[in-house]
């Protein structure tokens, strides 16, 4: 009886800190779904890239997991602002569907250009964290489980901190909310946008560095599965709902884990497209999705 | 205060507003009366930057309203109260109040302005925490109202205010509409309800399929048959 529990405990670890990655990549689905309603596919690649300048912080320049974080979060941010302003911004009146193909556009973009320019050689992250194994019992807990769970915790509170009070939170909720409107407050919409691909993007630079130090290997294409399955992740907890990603990662992670967990592994992917079309067919506005009722 | 000499606006094709001209003086409430389509809205969202002149000349104190961006347009001193409300639905009261005060930076003063709205529309007060889509109609017109004099308007836009409302509340909105005025704002006011219009106005403008066909004292129009006849059902 008792390694049972010790197995659904240790499934339980590891699939927050999976599910904490997909929920940091999850919030940018969102947060730019909900502005300007759009799926953006190159997501997962831009965290790719947020891999890659950590893989480059922690290598050549030899730096430590903190400023690599900072760094890979903060050029993160400026390429989903780049993209977002090259690519999608002349589509601003076109049909959602232009925009989403030149999304995917991107998204190979990005995959096929990382292949160009890295080469698609897999690289190694170095040791950033002690191997240390904390054991209770049956039970082991990495020192990177807890890197990345209190990663991402800090992560999501200044998020949530910034999205009610700061002004650019603001701002970006009522732009998200009615974007004429908000320009009559005197909010610029293009700004708000733009960080709000900022933000978005630096999260899944964050999940890519913890990617990177977690698994240890980091490949050009490395963006696809994780960006489908916080996609997917986005979708359960109700897209452009903030909280809802967050949840939605968090299920997620522990699906995939537990369907590892009693030894299915090789059918943790197909588990979450599975996870998907349950919540297409039954509650497609998602977990914490409602309609806000409104008195006119 | 506020002039529009020949302004052509078009939505794609349709030519919506063709070549109006009128002018706002300070201190005034001047109304923009006319049936649905005939271009009210269109030259609120013109002069608040959201629509661009194809043709025509918009000046407000002195600055030329053509080449400025809508958010720029609040920081110029004007403001406006949307059609519908469009009231941030999600938010609190006063979350909704604070970004009527977008622009602003001075916390001092914004919280003072926050109390001068609460004053003019205890409701507000009242319900401050409250989430803004659970306000009733009425209110809901006060919270935009409130919003837009969070920006400290010289010039206050006003769209339908008294759209949905039940006669008391229309009656109640346009008494504000008087008490804000005569605290220093000047109101360009757009009404379908013509006679509630002329009778807080000082003149009016008459609209028809995007041109202006009268204009005058408001006073004057009230009493001729042709605005009796066309809008006053007499």
């Amino acid at each position: 009886m008792g390694s049972v529990s010790d197995l659904i405990i240790q499934q339980i670890i590891n699939g927050i800190s999976l599910g904490s990655i997909y929920a940091l990549i999850a919030l940018g689905y969102t947060m730019v779904y909900g502005i300007i309603q759009l799926i953006n596919f190159a997501h997962g690649d831009i965290m790719m890239v947020g891999a890659y300048i950590g893989w480059f912080c922690t290598t050549t320049l030899m730096l430590s997991f903190i400023p690599a974080l900072i760094i890979a979060m903060f050029f993160t941010a400026l390429l989903g602002m780049l993209i977002e302003r090259i690519a999608y911004k002349p589509l601003r009146h076109a049909t959602r569907l232009a925009v989403l193909i030149t999304a995917i556009g991107v998204s190979f973009f990005l995959e096929y250009g990382g292949i160009l320019i890295l080469t698609p050689q897999t690289r190694t992250f170095p040791e950033v964290f002690p191997q240390t194994v904390y054991e209770f019992g049956n039970i082991t807990f990495k020192y990177g489980d807890v890197v990345i769970i209190l990663t991402t915790v800090i992560l999501m509170a200044i998020l949530t901190l910034v999205v009610k009070y700061s002004r650019v939170g603001k701002a970006m909720r009522a732009v998200s909310f009615d974007k004429e409107a908000a320009s009559l407050m005197g909010i610029n919409v293009d700004n708000t946008i733009s960080a709000t691909f900022a933000i978005g993007s630096s999260l899944a630079a964050a999940a890519g560095v913890l990617i990177g130090v977690y698994f240890n290997t980091i490949n050009p294409l490395m963006g696809i599965m994780p960006g489908l399955k916080a996609f997917v992740a986005a979708v359960l907890g109700g897209i452009g709902i903030i909280p809802g990603a967050m949840v939605g990662g968090l299920v997620m992670g522990l699906v995939e884990s537990f369907v590892s967990g009693i030894g299915f592994s090789t059918w943790r992917d197909a588990a979450a497209f599975f996870i998907l079309i349950i919540v297409l067919i039954v509650k497609p506005t998602g977990l914490l999705g409602k309609n806000i009722r409104e008195k006119v | 205060m506020l002039s529009l000499n020949n302004v052509h606006v078009y939505y794609g094709a349709i030519h919506a507003l063709k070549g109006i001209s009128f002018e706002v003086n300070e201190g005034e409430i001047v109304t923009l009366i006319g049936s649905n389509g005939a271009g009210k809205s269109t030259c609120l969202k013109t002069i608040s930057g959201l629509l661009r002149p194809k043709e025509g000349t918009m000046q407000f104190k002195g600055i030329d309203l053509t080449k400025v961006s809508a958010p720029e347009v609040v920081t110029k001193g004007i403001s406006q109260v949307p059609e519908g409300r469009r009231i941030f639905a999600n938010m609190s009261v006063s979350e909704n109040l604070d970004l009527g005060a977008y622009q602003r930076r001075d916390k001092e003063g914004i919280k003072q302005d926050i109390e001068r709205v609460y004053t003019l529309f205890p409701r507000l007060k009242e319900r401050r925490r409250q989430l803004a889509g659970t306000l009733s109609g009425g209110e809901q017109q006060m919270l935009a109202m409130g919003r837009a004099l969070m920006s400290k308007p010289q010039l206050l836009l006003l769209d339908e205010p008294s759209m949905g409302l039940a006669p008391l509340l229309v009656k109640q909105i346009f008494e504000i509409i008087v008490e804000i005025n005569s605290l220093g704002t000047t109101i360009l006011l757009v009404e379908q309800n013509a006679r509630m219009a002329l009778s807080v106005a000082s003149r009016a403008y008459v609209l028809e399929t995007g041109k202006i066909v009268l204009s005058g004292d408001a006073k004057e129009l009230m009493e001729s048959d042709e605005i009796q006849k066309a809008y006053l059902g007499g």
